[in-house]
């Protein structure tokens, strides 16, 4: 991680020549595990999910509720609450570093300088009786030697940056001052303060209506390009992926069962529940009459996983193999990577179950 | 359903006696302060002189970002409001003012699905109970047996094992309680039901199993829905004609595909352009038109065209003049001047 790589990625000539790719990676996450205890029995959130994101990268991971997407992201900087939870195996290496080996004291120091978190709910993960300056110039204070009015100055063009008017104004006021968008744009302004090389944005605009997404995503992506962060997103919304991501992870009860570049995942799907998502979003470009083929069944109970495939109850391709041994992820084509023993004739098999 | 089908079932709505007719329909909350004198010091215009109408077997789309009053619209069909002013008429009657036997009545035709299947179901009633008990209530079928029966049908209608009569709504997906929802809006036999962002809080694979649901019931029992949702590519899918709201007023209005294809109101132009279609193909070939700035309060809408603001085609007149909703082409109403070429 020298100086060459830094500059090859803000080098916007380069960005276009490698299409938003880079050789070297930042995050190299290796068989992560992370369990909670419940009543129930041990949840296996994440089971075992191995990827990276590469410097300036756009990487999104992409699942529906309970898949693990988001404990996922949180184990990388040790958010999870323990007990009841506890990474129970697998190496998070950040520029070489293993961060789920650091001392508490260490991956405070991570966070928020080496790499920061952007959360879904603008309104519950912004502090509401700090004004917007004071946790901006916190985190400043905090990683930074900088003096309190270099820090003000600095949360002021943190403010200018992520578009918010009236900067000044705004950081003597409160979060409930802001509006949802505004708060979102503050959140972005306080990841970016110590120029973090890895943003993790836990669906960020989820919360926010499609007018007010376009403004952020357009800003995050801006940001990407202008600064060269690279981003995790973790999302559930496939045009959100499509839009702003280069790679995709797509997420099924703790593992990831599809990886490659957007264009591959989204033009040739080879796991059937990427296939089967696909099918059954609504599409503005589409004509009106085409008919949605929705995922029979329920995403499965994690507490009772079994030694097959967990996609197996819902997949329209399960053969006996699939019941009694877990599909690892497997090349289909260079770095687009399936988890299915149906990958190879996936293709074949659409038309003829569809 | 075929896609004949639905184009044939299209041209016989327009001709056809309006179920619902809503006129000027205008809802006002007042704002107060003070603790032991309570003043009123203002008015949250959620709707603002609203009008559509809905023929049978028709689903209209109601379209629009939070806060742009399309709840408030649901909630004065169902009565849940009384309108501050205008009509809302509904198979010939005036509902606005019913007494309240009269809207128990109203209420076997006018049905609900809410958004939050997780607050809309009573935690602690049985899931046959909670759909039996509109049947009890207005007393369509008194026999404990025969109800029993009814229900179990309903929940095979909408796709449930008729066993999960027996279990609490906690005991089930946020899918299958969506489903139950459904089912206690069918137990009626309603004409016409309002789906506030019915499928919004499920995920997207269970989400289009609910769609399915909806579509084939309106073929089964041709009822119209009011489709009440944020998300456009689901209204595209499931609507006949489409009303676009902001700040309490209708924007445009149109047939569903008039509406996708060819947008009038810059307003409807900016919300399709910043919907992300999943395909990152067509994403890195379309121009986002990006919106600057945010909606402004509906407490002190802005003057004339409550869009101009944020509208990039804004003229003198839309700061002065309030936009009516007009004619454009047959069936496709535009609230815009510039549009309208005046």
């Amino acid at each position: 991680m020298g100086f060459a790589s830094k500059n090859r990625v803000t080098n916007p000539k380069f960005w276009e020549a490698s299409g938003g790719w880079s050789l070297d990676s930042l995050l190299e996450i290796t068989d992560l595990t992370t369990e909670f205890d419940t009543s129930d029995g041990v949840v296996r959130a994440v089971g075992g999910i191995s990827y990276s994101v590469g410097v300036g990268e756009v990487v999104a991971i992409v699942g529906e509720s309970g898949c693990g997407k988001s404990v996922g992201a949180m184990s990388i900087l040790r958010l999870i609450p323990e007990p009841p939870g506890r990474i129970a195996k697998g190496q998070v290496l950040f520029e070489g570093r293993d961060l789920l080996k650091l001392s508490n004291a260490e991956i405070r120091d991570v966070r928020g300088r080496d790499i920061a978190m952007v959360f879904q709910e603008p309104m519950t993960s912004l502090n509401p009786v700090l004004s917007i300056g004071r946790q901006l110039t916190e985190t400043l204070l905090r990683h930074t030697d900088m003096s309190e009015s270099q820090a003000k100055d600095r949360a002021l063009d943190l403010l200018r940056q992520v578009g918010i008017s009236d900067p000044a104004r705004r950081l003597t006021q409160y979060p409930h001052h802001l509006s949802g968008g505004m708060r979102q744009r503050a959140m972005i302004a306080m990841a970016l303060c110590c120029e973090p090389k890895l943003i993790i944005a836990d669906e960020p605009t989820t919360a926010l209506d499609v007018t007010i997404q376009a403004q952020i995503l357009e800003l995050m992506k801006d940001l990407s390009e202008r600064l060269g962060v690279a981003q995790l997103i973790i999302t559930h919304n496939l045009g959100v992926v499509a839009r702003y991501a280069k790679r995709v992870n797509v997420m099924y009860a703790g593992k990831i069962v599809e990886m490659g570049t957007a264009k591959e995942i989204y033009h040739h799907p080879r796991h059937p529940y990427t296939l089967g998502l696909l099918a059954s979003v609504p599409r503005l470009d589409q004509p009106r009459g085409t008919i949605l083929i929705p995922i029979e069944g329920q995403p499965p109970d994690l507490t009772r996983l079994d030694e097959g495939c967990a996609f197996r109850p819902r997949c329209r391709f399960a053969t006996d193999r699939c019941a009694y041994e877990i599909p690892e992820l497997e090349s289909v084509a260079g770095d687009h990577m399936s988890a299915c023993w149906q990958h190879e004739d996936l293709d074949q098999k659409k038309g003829t179950a569809a | 359903m075929s896609v004949a089908e639905t184009i044939g079932d299209e041209n016989s709505l327009a001709d056809a006696e309006p179920l619902l007719r809503v006129e000027g329909l205008k809802m006002h909350f007042p704002v107060t302060e003070g603790l032991f004198m309570r003043r009123t010091v203002g008015h949250v215009k959620a709707v603002d002189g609203v009008s559509f109408t809905i023929a049978p077997g028709e689903t209209l789309g109601l379209v629009g970002e939070s806060g742009c009053g399309k709840t408030t619209v649901g909630r004065c069909i169902l009565r849940l409001e009384n309108p501050g002013a205008g009509k809302v008429v509904f198979a010939g009657t005036d509902i606005a003012g019913m007494k309240a036997s009269e809207i128990s009545k109203l209420r076997q035709d006018v049905q609900v699905i809410f958004q939050d299947p997780f607050s809309s179901l009573n935690p602690r009633q049985k899931i046959g109970s909670i759909i039996s008990e509109p049947l009890r209530v207005h007393g369509i079928i008194k026999d404990p047996t025969k109800r029993r029966e009814r229900v179990a049908e309903l929940l095979r209608i909408c796709g449930l094992n008729p066993r999960f009569a027996d279990r609490y709504p906690h005991e089930m997906s946020g899918g299958q309680r969506q489903r139950v929802g459904i089912a206690r809006a069918l137990s009626v036999n309603p004409k016409f039901i309002v789906c506030d962002e019915a499928v919004s809080a499920l995920d997207v694979s269970i989400q289009a199993q609910v769609i399915n649901l909806l579509e084939d019931l309106r073929e089964q029992f041709n009822f119209s829905y009011l489709f009440i949702a944020h998300d456009l590519s689901v209204v595209r899918h499931i609507c006949h004609r489409v009303a676009v709201m902001y700040l309490g007023k209708i924007a445009e209005l149109a047939d569903c595909d008039e509406l996708f294809d060819n947008p009038r109101h810059p307003y409807t132009q900016a919300l399709l352009s910043a919907v992300p279609v999943p395909d990152p193909t067509v994403e890195e070939a379309r121009s986002h038109q990006i919106l600057e700035g945010e909606v402004p309060s509906p407490m002190n809408p802005p003057s004339g065209c409550v869009f101009h603001p944020r509208c990039p085609q804004a003229i003198e007149t839309c700061r002065r003049e309030v936009p009516e909703l007009q004619e454009f082409s047959p069936g496709h109403m535009v609230a815009c001047p510039v549009v309208l070429g005046k």
